[in-house]
């Protein structure tokens, strides 16, 4: 596949000025810069209401959300593609459509709610929902994103954390559920080294579940940080907001309860290419991080 | 016991599975569980389920119905999707925990003081005021949700954070007034009635 | 003998020539083993080599060959030479490749060489060509007995081939099980739904086909013979009865049901309600689909009980699975659904294989078929309707549910024809003063089932039971076989099955019937040593008619006349030499197998003297599995002893005790006998071979007392053809054992 002309945005809640996300949104918009991706954000997007929203909304509410960015995008953009950089928002948008198109209730539900607001989805009708990793892997191809650095990131090991909802139940076509390499591949097409067999590479960071129940929440991050300096990671990379937000902030309270050192830097692919791509740390949102990413910080400033 | 929830037992007496079937999302895929029990093995907080997802669905054809509706299990679902990606029947898990969550708590079943559910809820109702999440105002609702004074408790444990934030610039205090939302708030508020009421109908015309 | 000429015949290749001396394995050949011609050759198995031994044969009148070089097991076609006697020494996988290359080993690698090439030449000089008796029938038409879907199906099957055959039904129609049923599940996708009965069309594609005979009423009355010239009399109802000669059997006699009066706790004969699935499966086709209750009424709830009295070690239970009826109570309960009723399967563990089964199961699930898995522990009966109590294996908890119909889903149960070995049994039960089971063996006696084929064969009148009166033989490497040559067993008789496995089974049978009449035409053995054309003879004056080769026969091939010789009846004879081995006075030989050709290959080795610190293993391998495991110990390069000389045997069986008393006699230190597991489980090719050999083994002790020998010295393994570390090692730790109980005194 080759590159679109453009995209249509999707950037989603926590990848807006000032979210909890603000550095992935910068890195990302650096790296579209590197790369010459276009992207046109979708005027007045709403939440898509996240793995979470069930416990306020019922189905037909849920997916009207979805269904309405999904209108949205059409009628602003036509039939670009839609790309989400938030796992929870891709495959949220991804469900609609297919809800709309295989289930009759949830068609019928969808659009009497659209209709309220002059909007509709049709069946079979509707552009593709991407993620934006798809983008770098199957419009652009790590090889050429390779051949585009011009500042290798040599000498960090990184391990490459894919988290949950990048992977399932959707995930990268081609790749498995239980031990994807796309996001392994990017590390060493950045020229930094990707931690082998990281073991914790698709388990769950507990998700939003990390706010009503964080000792839950932080056993299982704790095992995430572990394998990764199992594996001499310097850092830890991920594609998923929600990742990078519970495995960076929380390790502190998880070294009060553990007893555990943990101070790991936890970045997204977006400033890893960003970085390659030899933009400054500021422009890869590098300040962005509470555990500050000093060897990335290194390169960038070189 | 809600009005709703004394209608769906007349409805559907003692066939619980019926009652699945119509009126949980994709409910209709419950029968197809062969009972293998890789979904409770593969879940991250397969420890804190009461009732893992492979029993729920044996409960469900039990006949189960208060225990199922009542129980705090589907309320540790992560939405992970491991469950869903391994079953070998291709059953989607995930979408039927969040559906039997979804519907008892509309019923009024689900359990008091849940706080997966409390947070749940502000979540959803900062879309339903604003069409996007308010991340501030969800964090400190979260921690003022029990009064004021376990509020201040929990406020104090979570400084740093919310301080380390805001030094990134992940947080801004001005999130609290007004902050991100969405231009047509009312429109998006229409239609989320217009679902809801959907819905409800859905649930009240299902098995008559 | 006096046209007898060996030509011996070294291959270099693959490393011999760079490995040992061949021009002393030629003069090795010429000297001592009197071999008219021998040659090397660079590369014996190319075209040239293969042409150079065909030149000699052509104009030089070699007749027997030796051919040094490979295993006997590699290289086969091109040395096939026709119409010469042909023996194999193992240069390769028997010496180079066990050996290492080191300076220190080539004195005793060349020793092996040497020897083997002596072995190969004193085989050859005793082997005859063998050829057919010219006895052989025949008779190409196939007798099927059953009339049910593995009958009709085998019945078919032969006859599209071409083949006549005869149907022979005991009943007054054709269709047995398979035409009571209501609905089917279909033959090919999509599997999840219910498709009409079609045995009808079998039925009438039978009657229609000119091939078949069907005769209605009929029983077998007497079957004697052997494959290719099989003698059979039916008996018909009206007492009348029809001689037919035909070259092999089907026999499809199908099955059983289990008595549900033997499960009084599951309500078995306390409600009519209570049934099992044939008598469920009569009731809807007999209602046209309504599910009806034993008043009339209609069943609304009706409960399927999985693995009822099977699957169970409890006494008067099947311990075995019936295979069928996890499907057969999935599309039972979409009768139930079908007609508006609820259905619920309790099982433990639900078995439905294959991708049609996965479908199925599916299927019953779509319809709305509930399933729970648990055990029931009784079911009530009384008041009414039925109550079955049951332990709900996941929710952890004792349950219950109402039903109007309970379904019992109970094992099959064989239709074969009475243990031919049962009277033999109580015999050695007896001699063994083993009362309880005496009594037990007796009380089986007392209930056999009549006769299926009524065989006039000296181990009795019918095929022979591998487990709970299943009429198997080897279950792993030859399916479809019995123990009793040119006869097979179809469908549920064989092992439980339902109809799609009866008629691919059938189908099988059909091929092997047909592959068994074609194969005694020509006097060719069947498997394991298909194709071989010699079979055992007897020197009738040494014969002292002691009876024990008639009957150790595994395949009950030998029958005696009026005075108590043995009549062999070669096309019944798989050619495994039990018979041989069994002999006390020597008399049983094959053409190319004999008490000579092996014995003079043991003292074909050159016996270095007691204080030359060079023993000598004499070690007997089973040619189906242990001597392959050696041929691929050495292609993996495992060394083993070179005081080890191999000779492969046919079976464990067919050892004769005399080589062990010929070998220690000779001077040899130890001796290993390797054959394949004996017992229940057994993987000898044979059946009994190893079994047997084995038990005459345990009374070589006698002989090596009165020789004053260990008795460590003569040992027996069961092994494996996996085996390929563990037979090195059982070689090697022989060597060691006899370096510390010293070297035999019996050298000359």
């Amino acid at each position: 596949m080759a590159k679109k002309e453009f995209y249509s945005f999707y950037p989603g809640c926590s990848s807006q000025s000032k979210a909890s996300a603000d550095n992935f949104l910068r890195s990302s918009n650096a790296m579209c810069d590197a790369l010459d991706i276009k992207l046109k954000e979708i005027d007045d997007w709403n939440c898509c209401g996240a793995s979470i929203g069930y416990a306020g909304g019922s189905e037909i509410p849920r997916l009207s959300l979805s269904a309405r960015n999904i209108a949205l995008s059409q009628q602003q953009h036509g039939n670009a593609d839609i790309v989400a950089p938030c796992a929870a928002c891709w495959i949220s948008t991804r469900e609609a459509k297919e809800r709309v198109e295989h289930s009759p209730k949830a068609s019928q539900g969808v659009n009497a709610a659209l209709s309220e607001i002059g909007l509709k989805v049709e069946a079979n009708a509707m552009p593709e929902a991407r993620h934006m990793v798809e983008v770098l892997i199957e419009d652009i191809g790590l090889d050429t994103i390779a051949n585009g650095i011009s500042k290798p990131l040599e000498g960090i090991k990184i391990a490459g954390y894919v988290g949950c909802q990048t992977n399932r139940p959707f995930g990268i076509a081609g790749e498995s559920y239980e031990n994807p390499v796309y996001l392994d591949h990017m590390i060493e097409a950045c020229g930094a080294k990707a931690v082998d067999n990281y073991e914790k590479k698709v388990s769950c960071c507990s998700g939003a579940l990390m706010f009503s129940e964080p000792e839950k929440g932080h056993a299982l991050v704790k095992e995430i940080i572990e394998a990764a300096y199992d594996g001499g990671a310097d850092m830890i990379v991920t594609p998923c907001q929600l990742c990078q937000m519970n495995v960076e902030s929380y390790q502190r309270n998880i070294n009060k309860t553990f007893g555990t050192k943990f101070n790991i830097p936890v970045v997204y692919y977006t400033q890893l290419i960003a970085v390659a791509y030899g933009k400054s740390s500021q422009e890869a949102a590098l300040d962005g991080q509470m555990i500050r990413a000093s060897k990335l910080e290194d390169i960038a400033n070189k | 016991m809600s009005n709703m929830n004394q209608a769906m037992v007349q409805k559907y007496r003692s066939d619980f599975l019926k009652e699945v079937e119509a009126n949980v999302e994709e409910g209709h895929w419950v029968k197809m569980c062969m009972q293998c029990g890789v979904c409770s093995g593969s879940c991250p907080l397969g420890p804190y389920w009461e009732h893992p997802p492979q029993e729920l669905f044996m409960m469900i054809r039990a006949g189960k119905r208060e225990e199922v509706l009542s129980t705090e299990s589907m309320w540790m679902c992560t939405s992970c999707y491991n469950c869903m990606a391994r079953c070998p029947r291709g059953l989607p898990i995930t979408h039927i925990m969040h559906g039997l969550a979804s519907y008892a708590k509309r019923l009024g079943l689900s359990p008091k003081r849940q706080v997966t559910e409390q947070f749940g809820q502000m979540f959803w109702d900062s879309i339903v005021k604003n069409g996007r999440v308010n991340e501030l105002k969800i964090g400190v609702g979260l921690y003022f949700k029990d009064g004021i004074a376990q509020g201040i408790k929990n406020a104090m444990a979570g400084r740093e954070l919310g301080m380390a934030m805001m030094k990134s610039k992940r947080l801004s205090p001005m999130e609290y007034f007004g902050g991100h939302k969405c231009k047509d708030t009312s429109g998006i508020a229409k239609m989320l009635k217009k679902a809801e009421e959907f819905e409800a109908e859905h649930i009240a015309k299902f098995g008559e | 003998m006096a046209d007898m000429k060996i030509g011996a015949y070294i291959c270099q290749g693959c490393g011999i020539g760079e490995r040992l001396d061949t021009a002393q394995l030629v003069n090795v050949a010429k000297r001592e083993g009197k071999a008219a011609v021998a040659r090397e050759h660079e590369f014996l198995c190319n075209a040239e080599g293969v042409q150079m031994i065909q030149d000699d044969i052509n104009n030089d009148g070699v007749t027997h060959l030796v051919i040094a070089g490979c295993s006997r097991r590699a290289k086969t076609e091109a040395f096939n030479f026709e119409g010469v006697a042909l023996s194999r020494a193992n240069l390769r996988e028997g010496v180079i490749w066990v050996r290492p290359a080191t300076d220190e080993a080539a004195e005793t690698t060349q020793e092996m060489a040497d020897d083997y090439v002596r072995m190969a030449c004193a085989e050859a000089k005793y082997m005859k060509m063998p050829s057919a008796s010219g006895e052989q029938g025949l008779v190409r038409d196939i007798l099927v007995v059953g009339g049910g879907i593995s009958g009709m199906t085998a019945a078919l099957e032969a006859a599209k081939a071409g083949y006549k055959v005869e149907l022979v039904e005991k009943t007054g129609a054709l269709g047995g099980v398979s035409a009571e049923m209501y609905k089917k599940f279909p033959y090919k996708a999509p599997y999840n739904v219910l498709v009409d009965n079609t045995t009808n069309e079998l039925i009438e594609a039978v009657n229609a086909n000119g091939n078949i005979t069907v005769y209605l009423n009929t029983t077998v009355a007497k079957t004697d013979g052997a494959p290719g010239r099989f003698e059979v009399s039916l008996a018909t109802e009206s007492g009348s009865s029809k001689d037919v000669m035909v070259g092999a059997i089907v026999q499809a006699t199908g099955f059983n049901q289990y008595d549900i009066n033997k499960l009084p706790e599951l309500g078995g004969g306390k409600s009519q309600d209570v049934m099992d699935q044939l008598t469920f499966e009569k009731m809807v086709k007999a209602n046209g689909g309504a599910i009806k209750k034993a008043d009339g009424s209609e069943a609304r709830n009706v409960v399927f009980v999985q693995c009822a009295g099977q699957r169970s070690e409890q006494e008067g239970h099947l311990p075995y699975c019936s295979g069928h009826c996890c499907m057969t109570s999935i599309k039972q309960a979409r009768y139930v659904k079908d007609a508006g009723g609820d259905a619920t399967v309790i099982f433990d563990d639900l078995r439905t294989p294959g991708a049609d089964g996965e479908d199925v199961y599916r299927g019953g699930q779509e319809a709305g078929v509930a399933f729970s898995k648990g055990k029931v522990n009784s079911v009530e009966a009384g008041g009414q309707g039925l109550k079955v109590n049951y332990n709900d294996k996941i929710l952890a908890e004792d349950t219950y549910i109402d039903a109007d119909i309970v379904v019992l889903a109970t094992g099959m149960l064989p239709a074969s024809g009475p243990n031919p070995y049962l009277a033999q049994d109580i015999e050695t039960a007896g001699n063994e003063e083993n009362t309880a089971l005496v009594e037990k063996l007796k009380a089986e006696q007392e209930n056999a089932p009549v006769s299926v084929l009524n065989l006039q064969y000296r181990q009795g009148s019918d095929v022979p039971h591998l487990k709970s009166g299943f009429t198997d033989s080897h279950f792993i490497c030859f399916p479809y076989e019995t123990r009793r040559t040119g006869i097979y067993t179809a469908g549920p008789v064989r092992r439980p099955m339902d109809a799609h496995q009866a008629i691919e089974d059938a189908t099988g049978a059909a091929l092997k019937a047909i592959q068994a009449s074609e194969n005694a035409a020509l006097g060719r053995a069947a498997h394991p040593r298909s194709g071989d054309l010699s079979y055992p003879t007897f020197r009738k004056e040494g014969c002292t008619q002691c009876k024990r080769c008639t009957v150790e026969c595994p395949f009950g091939a030998i029958n005696e006349d009026e005075k108590g010789y043995p009549v062999y009846n070669e096309a019944r004879c798989r050619r495994c030499g039990t018979c041989m081995g069994a002999c006390p006075v020597r008399v049983i030989s094959f053409e190319n197998y004999s008490v000579e050709t092996i014995g003079q290959q043991l003292k074909a080795v050159d016996m270095p003297d007691e204080f030359s610190e060079k023993p000598r293993l004499l070690i007997m391998a089973c040619e189906n599995d242990a001597y392959p495991a050696l041929d691929m110990a050495g292609m993996s390069r495992q060394e083993y002893s070179a005081y080890a000389r191999i000779i492969p045997v046919r079976c464990l069986g067919s050892v004769n005790t005399i080589w062990i008393t010929d070998a220690l006699n000779s001077g040899y230190d130890g001796v290993i006998l390797l054959g394949c597991q004996k017992g229940e489980n057994y993987q000898c090719h044979f059946v009994k071979g190893s079994e047997i050999a084995h038990n005459r083994m345990s009374k070589i002790d006698d002989t090596l007392e009165q020789l004053n020998m260990e008795k460590e010295r003569v040992q027996t393994y069961e092994v494996s053809i996996a085996d390929i570390h563990r037979i090195p090692q059982i070689i090697n730790d022989m060597e060691k054992l006899i370096a510390e109980i010293g070297m035999s005194p019996f050298k000359f």
